[in-house]
């Protein structure tokens, strides 16, 4: 089991308030993950759950039982962190075990339960090892192990990829999803990482500024975000904000457009612009087209095949249906 | 760029560093040398250096009027006994500042440091009266009580400084890892901090070894270290130097072979926080 329950919690750091009262309800086998611009009281917020700070008001349930005042190592939740931080002085095996030895598990069952982890996170070879001799996924596993030998209520991720190089992000981002598919377990993660978010989550919850800005699944956040803020974070390449005439005349105060709901012609649209930059992915095309009477110029995402170049004239054309309109509050219209 | 050293230059410093190094070396040395001399050539003018005629004499004058072993085994008792009992306490102080510091943590490092630049003297007469009291005079416990709370500052401070580099997630995963305070103190702290302790162990039992103020106040027959060992052969005449020198050789010869073989440790404790 592993139900969170966040009711009215609040966090100040001396006279600084940096989660004003929030509510937030984490579902058993859930993969949650907390995302938003650095600062924005994410990680405040695991640690929160995780008991390695104080909540100054509110209440924190985990499977029914308030937990608020519960030590962290009395929670039953498991926690990665961004350093991975494991003990140096200790083999892999014993950092695994140290949690099991921790709760007084005699040594046979202790050894059971590690071997176990090791051969599900390919680190069997590695036991005797101590972590400075690891490469940084290793050690990233390392972290896992010592987490799932526990059989925790929850996970707790703290940015545990940030560290690792482009190519291993990737494969550890499969890796933990596997393993959330094969444990069952609530799982609640933390990245400033969109792309991370999107593919991992079951749900999303947003952040800025200790404020929840929206939850929902992936796609809920992508098709209608609540607000400016939400459509311009989820996404990438980014949405397109178009003010002024341009939202005038879908009697809106802003437009978003994303960079896939255009579409570029050489001879006809809506709007007519010249090619900055092109980017060739192969897969797609990226194009930076400056409209007239815009601060920024517009992102496009084309196919592959698209062979314009920079100073060339296109007409871009957004699709009607996908066009969000939000109002002077930056909220969505419906 | 780096600098370039030429070899000329090389020589030089490595020449300069040694007469240094001989300078402040020298009086330990020439406590040794007269040791093992005869009274009369102690005081020879002009001083004798190396040829004169070598002799234990002193040694088993000093063996037979006092009991050596007595006050050695004093030394180790008090400086061996104030430093466990410090790093009791320090400990347990230091990761509290270094972890969960609250705004006064500097202000009470500086105030704990500050009762170093107290003269000893200034609180003789409390501490003996104090002793008086308590019927400490004179015994290992009361040394060794006095000598760990004059040496707790530096604990707590080295300490603290070696704690600061162990990076707090460590701390915190032991934490959900399930550790009470006490396991990540013993379990996690105190092993990655192990070259710390054992630097500052070491500092601190010379420095206990060699105090002699207190040493030499607060006790007379039974527990008198190796310091009052020394004291006691000075004369205001000062008629016995050899023998003086020969106490004095056997009082520093063990603290100064623990310094030969735990040099590494010693420069690492006294260097640390200023060179990375």
């Amino acid at each position: 089991m592993g139900q969170i329950t966040l009711n009215q919690i609040t966090k100040s750091f001396g006279d600084v308030q940096v989660i004003p009262p929030l509510d937030l309800q984490i579902n058993d086998g859930e993969f949650v993950v907390f995302v938003g611009p650095s600062g924005c009281g994410k990680s405040t917020l695991l640690r929160l759950i995780a008991g390695l700070e104080d909540t100054t008001s509110g209440e924190i349930n985990i499977d029914g039982r308030d937990a608020t005042e519960v030590p962290p190592a009395k929670r039953g939740l498991a926690m990665v962190f961004q350093s991975y931080a494991l003990y140096p002085h200790m083999s892999v095996r014993k950092n695994i075990a140290f949690p099991l030895r921790m709760a007084g598990l005699d040594k046979a069952a202790q050894d059971a339960k590690v071997e176990a982890a090791a051969k599900v996170l390919n680190l069997t070879d590695y036991l005797e090892r101590r972590p400075g001799q690891l490469s940084g996924g290793q050690r990233q596993r390392v972290a896992i192990g010592r987490a799932i030998v526990r059989e925790p209520a929850a996970f707790l991720f703290d940015e545990p990829l940030s560290n690792l190089d482009a190519a291993l992000r990737v494969n550890m981002r499969l890796e933990i999803s596997e393993l959330h598919q094969s444990l069952e377990t609530t799982m609640i993660y933390v990245t400033h990482d969109q792309v991370e978010a999107m593919t991992m989550a079951d749900k999303i919850v947003v952040l800025q500024a200790g404020v929840i800005e929206q939850v929902g699944s992936p796609l809920d956040l992508y098709h209608t975000p609540k607000n400016k803020f939400v459509a311009g974070f989820i996404g990438s390449p980014k949405m397109n904000f178009l003010m002024g005439g341009y939202a005038a005349e879908f009697d809106a105060t802003t437009i978003g457009v994303r960079p896939e709901h255009l579409s570029v012609s050489a001879t006809e649209g809506k709007w007519q612009g010249k090619v900055g930059v092109s980017e060739h992915l192969g897969s797609d095309t990226f194009l930076y087209v400056d409209i007239e009477g815009l601060d920024e110029p517009l992102t496009v995402r084309s196919s592959g095949e698209v062979a314009l170049r920079h100073g060339d004239i296109v007409h871009l054309t957004p699709d009607p249906e996908k066009i969000h309109r939000f109002d002077n509050q930056g909220l969505r219209m419906a | 760029m780096a600098r370039s050293v030429t070899t000329r230059r090389k020589t030089i410093n490595t020449a300069v560093a040694w007469a240094i190094g001989f300078l402040i070396f020298f009086p330990i040395l020439w406590t040794i040398l007269t040791s093992f001399k005869t009274e009369a050539q102690a005081i020879n003018d002009p001083p004798l250096f190396l040829f004169f005629d070598w002799t234990l004499e002193n040694y088993a004058v000093v063996q037979e009027r006092s009991d050596y072993m007595r006050f050695l085994w004093n030394s180790v008792i008090i400086a061996g006994g104030s430093t466990v009992l410090g790093l009791m306490i320090a400990i347990p102080a230091a990761w509290s500042m270094a972890f969960v510091p609250s705004k006064r943590t500097k202000d009470i490092l500086m105030w704990m440091l500050s009762t170093k630049m107290l003269p000893a003297v200034g609180v003789l007469y409390p501490i003996y009266l104090l002793f008086i009291q308590l019927g400490l005079l004179d015994t290992r416990t009361g040394l060794t009580i006095v000598m760990m709370l004059i040496n707790l500052p530096i604990i707590v401070w080295m300490l603290y400084t070696y704690f600061k580099e162990i990076p707090g997630e460590i701390l915190e995963a032991a934490r959900m890892d399930g550790a009470s305070l006490k396991e990540e103190i013993l379990y996690i702290l105190t092993p990655m901090a192990i070259p710390g302790i054992a630097s500052t162990m070491l500092l601190n039992f010379i420095l206990a070894w060699n105090e002699a103020f207190w040493t030499l106040n607060l006790t007379a027959a039974k527990a008198a270290p190796l310091t009052a060992f020394i004291a006691s052969y000075s004369s205001p005449e000062g008629l016995f130097y050899a023998k003086l020198s020969a106490a004095s050789t056997m009082a520093i010869a063990p603290i100064l072979i623990l310094g030969w073989f735990s040099q590494k440790q010693l420069v690492r404790g006294l260097t640390f926080g200023a060179v990375k």
